[in-house]
């Protein structure tokens, strides 16, 4: 797994490559969540289109995110799902709670 | 055409990447579709997650995975995930979608939601203290046929 942050104006934005898994999302939970409150970013994008697999380990770690996001206000975007980890997406829900950022 | 394989592990997460690799690698003799493997995959993930970290929560077991491949004009995958933790009081609550004992782990509680999804079929049989076994199968529609080709 392979995370990269970077701050774009307001969003924090967290382009992830790799396998997502229970091994691997504590480290990304905690990388992520100590930009936001370095960063105090509005927005959250989390760009998966480096992504090539996510188990449920994935869900709970967007899930805690977006959670995070809206009790301070903010808002969580995801971006470029592979076709394997959108159907994980929407089986779970996130999709109806989570918006999708159009890329380029 | 019958194959097997039986792999022992020990219950680290580092080990959710091989078994999954491990089993997938066994799976395409069945010659799935990428959907089907990626489905197969993601299942083995999750009932060997939820091994490491309910079964052998504060220790280190043995987690024993086991499949067959029936290849034929119909291709089935089964898999036997098993270990020897502490066990499921109440499967049925287990399985309920986003049902989990660990709230603030930031668990989905999607694990068996998942391998129900993606899979054909799914037994859960487990009992306090007496380990668990996630037993499930899919079917691979692009198999080779009867005579090999």
């Amino acid at each position: 797994m392979n995370c990269e942050i970077e701050q774009v104006g307001g969003a924090l934005v967290v382009k992830l490559s790799g396998e997502i898994d229970q091994h691997c999302a504590e480290e990304l939970r905690s990388d992520i969540d100590r930009q936001l409150d370095i960063k105090h970013s509005a927005s959250l994008i989390i760009d998966l289109g480096g992504v090539d697999f996510m188990d449920s380990s994935g869900l709970g770690l967007i899930m805690g995110r977006y959670r995070k996001m809206k009790a301070r206000g903010g808002k969580i975007l995801l971006a470029r799902p592979t076709p394997a980890v959108d159907k994980l997406l929407e089986l779970s829900g996130i999709n109806k709670l989570v918006g999708r950022e159009r890329t380029k | 055409m019958r194959n097997y394989m039986k792999l022992e592990i020990p219950s680290k997460s580092l080990n959710e990447a091989f078994a999954r690799a491990a089993v997938g690698a066994f799976a395409a003799q069945a010659d799935p579709t990428v959907e089907e493997l990626a489905d197969i995959k993601t299942s083995v993930s999750e009932a060997v997650t939820n091994s490491i970290i309910h079964g052998y929560r504060d220790t280190v077991g043995v987690i024993y995975i086991e499949c067959e491949a029936r290849v034929g004009k119909t291709c089935v995958i089964e898999i036997i995930v098993r270990d020897e933790g502490v066990g499921i009081p109440d499967v049925e609550r287990a399985m309920e979608p986003l049902f989990t004992t660990a709230p603030d782990e930031e668990r989905s509680g999607m694990g068996f939601t998942v391998m129900q999804s993606f899979m054909d079929t799914l037994d859960v049989i487990s009992e306090k203290g007496k380990g668990t076994t996630v037993k499930m199968s899919k079917k691979i529609n692009a198999g080779i046929s009867d005579d090999g080709y």
